[in-house]
């Protein structure tokens, strides 16, 4: 009989550990469903390609949005991936003193930071210096929340290459830096490129960091140095506005935005999972 | 010159400096990394000198926030980010562990790579398409289906009494739980993962059960860890801006009842930078991101100490 | 036959693990010298120390001279870059680059070392891959992945490599331990051809390879050469008493 509790607890507890997935798997499933069925109505070649229109006019689209949010991470990138990556190389290779272990600790500190602490830096940094919103100012805010991430990503990377292989080149006459920059980072490679990805998909839909820097445009971008308009923030514009077309418009942006941002998260996983076995 | 004999070349300064200009040129991006931090601290430490001055430590203390008369306080939005984190975590602790113990031990093999995938994609969504899905779906499912329960059986308590109109700190506290789950449940998975396998074969050669294996052998092992998966949480719904600032009322006001309105350090910010006016009014903005970034600091800190330990020291290494 | 490499009261320390003790050892031209001793007693670390790749692993330490030609190679000044470019070295395991091609591995050192005309990179690729014996089986494939051979094809493509960057001595660190029977008779048929153009060193725990392919052998004993001769003498007639132990199978 007393075993027989015991296996019943088991199975209980087994239970609701499982619903416990079940449960938090809900929140997603419905997210996924309604930004799919909402999104869908309001999406088509006008949404894409036009720029908004007033409210109570139909018709109209995000295309600037799409074009900005193109801009702002395309400038986040030029200035964080290759900051994030040398760090990282920088770790891997030479961080095992002092000096490499505060950096990293410090990176850790910095991935911890909220978003919209980036922003304000954005604003006071770059908005504040050259007097208006812009798009740059977002690219550098992003790159804040970007540089941290790569950085570990890509130490992580490089540590997994066996030693075999740097020996295998210092043993050819080929110098320790170019070991490093030709044989170690392109053997490192798949996990330096998901790593960037996966961070550009993180800031891709970042939201709070561009409120105050690259603000908003009802109009095609007119350089970096001017406010442009984004998917989130315009997202986020149209959803806390009372008007139900421009909450279709919101839909319709979740939806590009989602869609995006899934297809570098699942694409890479895939990648991954297929040629690491992880 | 005759090639079978051996030559090398003497010195190469030239040659040997490649490595020392490559390792100086990475180093550099390396020390870039701690000038950004400084200069992030700098810029919110400069830009709210002004606000500093003026209100000193009263401003943490004052539950005033009139921007027609210049007259700011902090206490509301610390309370605001304080409460909605504590009930994300009271919501999110337990659904992770059940997760965490689910796909660690608990679960078949086959499904515990594509569930903990499944359940690490919802962190992949952005903030903003969460916050949508909360004004539309969530906040209105909550008004009419969680709250009228609630003020029913627990109405006597002040936690649940007053009208609820969807907007409101338990709309943030559970969308900020949903949002954490994901992090906290896979970071307490991973602890739990570097128990050592003998310790569960000690349990199961005992005659244990799955379960009783897990209860006696592998979680109080994993305790300090699994805290510190709980602290990473808290640090995550602390900084967390656009989910919350879109489902929790934005009024900055301190109420006992969970179905008012509240607001948060990040949702004031986020909400009021554009538009705020005055130099004080940005300024005093500017010190609620400090506060906003020494405490995620500091958190930060305590829990990855706590899950460093566990994951470096007797998981090898990788965290 | 002249001395090519001529070692000199080499010592090697990790930290404070005193490694290597006092090793006085010569090596002659166009000629296969074998290591032999049980694991642990150094000879790996001692052809380490011949190409100065010992000082790559942190906290190695070495003190004595190793002449090349009458150089000595740790003399002040000299770039170890250098002298590996001179001293190749061929791997335990196979280690061919990973994410490089067979023709790519190849001409790896050659590539990173500023050589970039297609035509001599071409060249030395084919005429590298024949010396390894490895070109009649890859010829079509030469842009497929180095990790798609088998594990006796890498090692030799691991050969090709070094030899594409010209060196007069080639270092083998147990080549086939790895590696089946058929690979290794391969591998041992190689460096027997090789001896004409090279100097060849090899380290092994397998002493009928030893005896197979080398012209003289030195038996290491707990960071001490124990003996050194002529390899048949060795195998036959052994002088000291722990060469005879450890070659007839009584310990190690």
């Amino acid at each position: 009989m007393r075993w027989n509790k015991r296996k019943l607890t088991d199975r209980i507890m087994s239970f609701l550990a499982a619903s416990c997935v079940v449960i938090a798997v809900v929140p997603l499933l419905s997210i996924l469903y309604t930004v799919t069925v909402n999104g869908l109505s309001s999406i088509n070649i006008d949404f894409l390609t036009k720029l908004p229109r007033p409210v109570g006019e139909a018709g109209g689209g995000l295309g600037n949005a799409i074009e900005g949010t193109f801009i702002v991470v395309g400038i986040a990138c030029i200035i964080g991936l290759p900051a994030g990556i040398l760090s990282g190389v920088y770790l891997s290779e030479y961080g095992d003193n002092r000096f490499g272990r505060f950096v990293s600790f410090v990176a850790d500190v910095l991935a911890g930071t909220p978003s919209i602490v980036a922003g304000i830096f954005g604003y006071a940094f770059i908005v504040l210096y050259f007097g208006s919103f812009s798009a740059i100012a977002g690219g550098v805010a992003l790159s804040v929340l970007m540089v941290p991430i790569v950085t570990r990503t890509t130490e992580e990377s490089l540590k997994l290459v066996p030693g075999s292989i740097r020996e295998a080149s210092l043993a050819l006459g080929i110098p320790g830096w170019k070991t490093t920059l030709y044989i170690i980072i392109s053997t490192a490679r798949g996990g330096i490129i998901t790593g960037a990805l996966l961070s550009i998909a993180r800031i891709s839909g970042e939201t709070a960091p561009l409120l105050f820097t690259s603000f908003g445009n009802m109009f095609w971008a007119g350089g970096i140095d001017k406010p442009v308009s984004t998917l989130p923030v315009q997202i986020y514009t149209y959803a806390i506005t009372p008007f139900p077309d421009w909450h279709a418009k919101a839909w319709g942006g979740a939806l590009v935005l989602i869609i995006l941002i899934l297809i570098l998260n699942i694409g890479v996983r895939l990648f991954t999972k297929k040629k690491y076995g992880m | 010159m005759d090639s079978s004999k051996f030559s090398f070349s003497r010195i190469g300064r030239s040659k040997l400096s490649g490595d020392l200009i490559f390792e100086v040129v990475v180093g550099f991006f390396a020390l870039g990394i701690i000038v950004l931090a400084f200069l992030l601290f700098r810029e919110l430490f400069v830009g709210s000198s002004l606000s500093r001055d003026t209100f000193g430590t009263g401003f943490l203390a004052t539950s005033t926030w009139d921007p027609v008369n210049e007259v700011f306080g902090a206490l509301p939005f610390i309370f605001g980010t304080l409460v909605s984190s504590f009930l994300a975590l009271i919501i999110a602790v337990p659904f992770s562990i059940g997760i965490a113990v689910y796909l660690s031990e608990l679960a078949p093999e086959k499904l515990k790579y594509p569930l903990s995938f499944t359940i690490e994609l919802l962190a992949a969504v952005p903030s903003v398409i969460i916050g949508l899905w909360g004004i539309f779906i969530l906040a209105p499912f909550i008004r009419d289906y969680l709250a009228p329960p609630l003020s029913t059986y627990l109405g006597f308590l002040p936690l649940f009494q007053g009208p609820m109109y969807g907007l409101s700190m338990l709309t943030g506290g559970v969308i900020l739980a949903i949002m954490i789950i994901p992090i906290t449940s896979s970071i307490s998975r991973e602890v739990i993962m570097t128990v050592p396998t003998h310790q569960r074969e000690a349990a199961l050669a005992l005659g244990a059960t799955g379960w009783e294996t897990t209860r006696i052998a592998v979680l109080p092992y994993a305790r300090s860890g699994i805290f510190g998966a709980v602290i990473l949480g808290f640090g995550r719904a602390i900084g967390e801006t656009m989910a919350v600032t879109m489902v929790i009322g934005n009024s900055p006001r301190i109420s006992e009842s969970l179905f008012s309105p509240s607001y948060t350090m990040a949702s004031v910010i986020a909400n009021e930078f554009v538009e705020a006016t005055s130099n004080l009014y940005i300024s005093s903005l500017v010190e609620i991101g400090l506060l906003l970034l020494l405490i995620s600091v500091i958190i930060n800190i305590i829990a990855r100490v706590l899950v460093w330990r566990l994951l470096k020291v007797e998981g090898g290494g990788r965290v | 036959m002249q001395n090519k490499i001529t070692v000199e009261a080499l010592n090697a320390w990790f930290g404070a693990k005193h490694v290597l003790k006092n090793i006085n050892l010569c090596f002659q031209e166009n000629r296969i010298t074998a290591i032999i001793g049980p694991s642990g007693c150094g000879k790996s670390t001692f052809i380490r120390c011949l190409n100065r790749m010992h000082e790559v692993v942190p906290h190695a330490k070495i003190s004595g001279t190793v002449l090349v030609d009458g150089r000595d190679i740790y003399e002040n000044g000299t770039d170890p870059v250098d002298i590996r470019r001179c001293i190749g070295m061929v791997f335990q395991k196979p280690n061919p680059f990973p994410t490089m091609s067979i023709y790519d591995n190849v001409a790896a050192g050659l590539k990173l070392n500023g050589v970039k005309d297609k035509r001599i990179l071409d060249k030395a690729v084919e005429e590298s891959l024949k010396k390894a014996a490895l070109w009649d089986e890859v010829k079509n494939d030469l842009n497929k992945s180095g990790v798609s051979l088998s594990g006796g094809q890498q090692q030799r493509l691991c050969i090709a490599r070094a030899l594409a960057v010209e060196p007069r001595i080639i270092l083998f660190d147990e080549p086939c331990s790895a590696l089946d029977p058929i690979s290794t008779s391969k591998i041992e048929d190689l460096m027997i051809d090789l001896k004409e153009k090279y100097t060849l060193v090899i380290v092994t725990h397998n002493m009928q390879q030893a005896a197979r392919v080398s012209d003289f052998t030195a038996f290491f004993l707990m960071g001490e050469m124990i003996e050194f001769g002529d390899t048949k003498q060795i195998f036959k007639n052994p002088k000291e008493k722990s060469t005879e132990d450890y070659i007839t199978g009584r310990f190690g």
